[in-house]
C-alpha cells in the first residue's frame, strides 16, 4: 500500500536536515504504529506524505499502490486514497462543516471520474457515518471546527475519514488532548473502519491509544530515523522503559 | 487659497451648461436652487481634502465614453418576490415597472412627486442631506439633490410584505444618471428595499430615509458587474425610538465605487447595522465605504461591518466614523473593517474614528488586513479540494460576517450565489 524508501527531508527555509533517511513499507489491510520522543520527525513525515508546504524532500521515495506521492499536490492525494488526520484540526470559521464536507467529497469524486451525490444523497451519507460517531447534527451545521472541544475536534476528523473513504489514513497524534471516554470513542471509529483494503499509520507518543488500536507492527522513531521496528510487544516495552532506554540500545 | 480655487474651478468646469430642473414646484425648486448655492459654496472635493485622501474625486468628475456594448448581468433578485421599479437610462421605465401599487405602501415616481404638495417629502427633501454635511462636506449629495429628475419615492404606512426592487438598467450608450428615492417609514411599519443593476457608467444616487418611532427599513444593495462604472452613492437615514435601520452592499467590479452612507439615531432605542462585502480584482478597481453614525439619543446600537476581497491591484477603502453627542448615554457601538489581499499588488487603506462626548459609552472599532490563511488552505486540500476551490470557500468564509448582517436567509443565499458566479469566473 504505502512504501517509503530512504527519505530525506530538510526545512525548505532552514538547512535543518528533519528526516534522514525513512524506510517503511505498510502492507494493505495493516495497521502500524510509529512511536518515538518529541522531534524525532514523526509529524514532519505526516505532513511530507500529505503534501505539506515548507518542506524539501532531498532524497528517496513515497509511493501509494505504486503511485508517485511525493509528485502530486495535496488534493491528488487525497483523490489517490490518502488521508491525514491532524494533531491539530484547524477551525476555519465561515464555512459550514456540512459543505466542507460535501465539497471535499465531491472533489474526490469527480477527481476520479465517478459522479458527484446530491446534497440529498450526502446528507444521508453523512447522517449514517455521524451517527455511528456520535456526533450529532448541530455539529454538522457548525462552522468547520469552530468551537468544537478537543474530543469534537478528533472525532470529525474520524468522520472525514469515514465519509471520504481513503485507503491510506495516517493518524497524528490523534490522542493527544483526549481524555479517556474521548479516546474509546475515536479508536472505536477508527476501527470500525479497519478492512483488507485500508491501511493505518498511527502516529503516537504513548501506548495508551495502541491500547484500543491494535497494531500489526511498531516502529520506533528517533533524529529522522526508524530505528527499531516489532510487533505490538514493543509499544509495551517503550510504555514500561521510556524512549531512553532504547535509544542508549540502538546506538 | 489654491485649494478653494482649485475647487471653485471644479465645480465651475463640472455644472458648466448644467441647470436644476425644471417644472417641479415651489417648495422642490426652492430645495434645489437651495442646494445648488451650497453646492457652489462648498465647490467639489478634490484630492487634497482629508475626507478625499484615499479616494480621487476627479474619477467622479471625468467625462464618460462608455462603451458601445456592456455585458448586462441577469438581472438580480431574480428568485424574490419583489414589486419591480425600473430606471432605464436614468429615468423611470413603466412597462418594464410592475403597478406601482402595493398594501400598506404609497408609491410613486419621484418625478411626479416633486410637482405635487405632499407633506412628508416637502419636509424631507435635502433636509437629511443638508444635515450630513456636519463636520465634512458632501458635495456629491447636494449634487444629487440639486440635479436629480427622477427616482422612487416610497412611504410604509404599515408591514409591507413584498421588497420593493429598485433595478437599474441601461440600453443605450447613456454617459451618466442621477437618481433620488425617498422614504419614510412611519410608526411600526416595515420595508424592504432591494436596488440592483446598471445604471449608468457615471452614476449618483441619493436616498433619504426617515423612520418613525418603532419603524423597520432594511435596504439590500447588489453593485453587479459593469466594469466602467464610477459611481458616488449616499444613503442618509434618520432613526426614531426604537426603529431599526439595516444596510448591506455587495459589490463587485466597477471601477470606482464610493458608498456613504449617513445616519442619526435620534430616538432611544434605535438600532442602525450597515454592512457590506466588496470584491475586486484588478488596478482599475477602487471601492470606498464611507460611513458616519451620529448617536444621538440614548441606550442605541450601531454596527459597522465590511469586508473587502482584493486582488492584481485592487484598492479598498474604509472610512467609518461614531460620534456620540453628549446625551447619548449607553451606546452601544461597534466597527469593523477588514481586507483579504489575495496577493500582494492589493491595496486596502482604513481610517476607523470614534468621536465620544457621553461617558456612559460602550464603542469598539477594528481594522485588519490579511492573506489567506495559509494552514486552512492546505487543510481544505489535504481533504481533496482543489487549490481554487479551497480559496473560493475561504473568501466566503471571509465575507460571511458581513452577510449574516442580511436577515432575510433567502436574499442572503441571493448574494451568496452573485459572489459564488464571480469567484468562478474570475478563476
Amino acid at each position: 500500500m504505502l512504501k517509503i524508501k530512504d527519505l530525506k527531508v530538510k526545512l525548505e527555509e532552514e538547512d535543518k536536515q528533519i528526516l534522514k533517511g525513512v524506510d517503511l513499507e505498510v502492507g494493505a489491510g495493516q495497521v502500524h504504529a510509529i512511536m518515538g520522543p518529541n522531534g524525532s520527525g514523526k509529524s514532519t513525515l505526516s505532513y511530507v506524505l500529505s503534501g505539506r508546504d515548507g518542506y524539501e524532500v532531498t532524497e528517496g521515495s513515497a509511493e501509494l499502490e505504486g503511485i508517485d506521492l511525493l509528485d502530486m499536490e495535496p488534493e491528488e492525494r487525497a483523490a489517490a486514497g490518502l488521508f491525514l488526520a491532524f494533531q491539530y484540526p484547524v477551525e476555519i470559521p465561515g464555512v459550514g462543516n456540512m459543505t466542507f464536507l460535501r465539497t471535499a467529497y465531491n472533489a474526490q469524486r469527480k477527481a476520479r471520474g465517478e459522479e458527484e451525490a446530491s446534497a440529498a444523497e450526502f446528507l444521508k451519507i453523512v447522517r449514517e457515518k455521524a451517527k455511528d460517531l456520535k456526533i450529532d447534527a448541530e455539529m454538522l451545521k457548525r462552522p468547520v471546527n469552530v468551537g468544537f472541544s478537543g474530543g469534537e475536534k478528533k472525532r470529525n476528523e474520524i468522520l472525514q475519514m469515514a465519509v471520504l473513504e481513503p485507503k491510506m489514513c495516517i493518524l497524528d497524534e490523534t490522542d493527544s488532548g483526549l481524555d479517556v471516554d474521548a479516546m474509546k470513542l475515536v479508536s472505536d471509529g477508527v476501527n470500525a473502519l479497519r478492512n483488507e483494503g485500508r491501511s493505518f499509520l498511527v502516529i503516537t507518543h504513548y501506548q495508551r491509544l495502541l491500547d484500543h488500536i491494535t497494531p500489526d507492527v511498531v516502529h520506533i522513531m528517533a533524529n529522522g530515523r526508524i530505528v527499531k521496528s516489532g510487533g505490538p510487544e514493543l509499544a509495551l516495552e517503550v510504555e514500561k522503559n521510556g524512549y531512553a532506554d532504547l535509544m542508549d540500545e540502538v546506538q | 487659497m489654491a485649494l478653494a480655487q482649485a475647487k471653485s474651478d471644479a465645480t465651475e468646469a463640472r455644472l458648466s451648461g448644467m441647470q436644476i430642473p425644471e417644472g417641479g414646484a415651489g417648495w422642490a425648486r426652492a430645495a434645489r436652487q437651495d442646494a445648488l448655492d451650497r453646492l457652489t459654496g462648498m465647490g467639489l472635493p478634490q484630492r487634497r481634502d482629508e475626507y478625499w485622501r484615499f479616494t480621487n474625486p476627479a474619477e467622479f468628475l471625468k467625462p464618460e465614453t462608455p462603451r458601445a456594448e456592456i455585458a448586462l448581468d441577469a438581472p438580480g433578485f431574480d428568485d424574490t418576490d419583489v414589486l419591480r421599479v425600473v430606471f432605464t437610462d436614468g429615468v423611470f421605465d413603466a412597462d418594464a415597472s410592475d403597478a406601482l401599487s402595493q398594501e400598506g405602501l404609497e408609491i410613486e415616481r419621484f418625478a411626479d412627486a416633486v410637482t405635487k404638495d405632499i407633506h412628508w417629502i416637502k419636509g424631507l427633501l435635502g433636509v437629511l442631506e443638508t444635515a450630513g454635511q456636519d463636520r465634512v462636506d458632501r458635495p456629491f449629495a447636494t449634487f444629487n439633490t440639486a440635479f436629480a429628475e427622477d427616482g422612487v419615492v416610497l412611504r410604509a404606512t404599515g408591514k409591507v410584505s413584498k421588497p420593493v426592487h429598485v433595478e437599474y438598467r441601461r440600453s443605450d450608450d447613456t454617459a451618466e444618471a442621477v437618481l433620488r428615492h425617498m422614504v419614510r417609514v412611519e410608526d411600526g411599519a416595515e420595508l424592504t428595499l432591494l436596488e440592483s443593476g446598471v445604471g449608468a457608467s457615471r452614476l449618483n444616487t441619493g436616498m433619504e430615509v426617515d423612520i418613525a418611532d418603532r419603524g423597520v427599513f432594511r435596504h439590500v444593495r447588489m453593485q453587479g458587474r459593469d466594469h466602467e462604472r464610477r459611481a458616488a452613492t449616499h444613503v442618509f437615514a434618520r432613526l426614531g425610538e426604537e426603529s431599526t435601520f439595516k444596510s448591506f452592499t455587495l459589490s463587485l467590479n466597477g471601477m470606482m465605487t464610493r458608498n456613504e452612507v449617513i445616519i442619526t439615531l435620534k430616538g432611544d432605542d434605535a438600532v442602525a447595522h450597515v454592512a457590506g462585502a466588496a470584491l475586486g480584482d484588478g488596478r482599475d478597481f477602487h471601492h470606498d465605504d464611507t460611513v458616519f453614525i451620529t448617536h444621538d439619543a440614548v441606550n442605541c446600537e450601531s454596527r459597522q461591518v465590511f469586508k473587502k476581497v482584493l486582488r492584481n491591484g485592487a484598492t479598498g477603502v474604509f472610512q467609518g466614523k461614531i460620534l456620540v453627542q453628549p446625551d447619548a448615554q449607553k451606546t452601544d457601538g461597534y466597527q469593523i473593517s477588514q481586507s483579504l489581499l489575495l496577493d500582494e499588488d492589493a491595496n486596502f487603506l482604513a481610517k476607523p474614528e470614534l468621536e465620544i462626548y457621553a461617558d456612559d459609552v460602550q464603542c469598539s472599532h477594528g481594522s485588519t488586513s490579511g492573506a489567506i490563511d495559509e494552514t486552512a488552505l492546505f487543510y481544505l486540500k489535504s481533504r481533496g479540494i482543489p487549490e481554487d476551490k479551497a480559496q473560493d470557500l475561504l473568501v466566503l468564509a471571509f465575507v460571511a460576517e458581513a452577510l449574516a448582517e442580511i436577515e432575510d436567509e433567502d436574499l442572503a443565499e441571493t448574494l451568496r450565489t452573485q459572489l459564488a458566479g464571480w469567484l468562478e469566473r474570475r478563476r
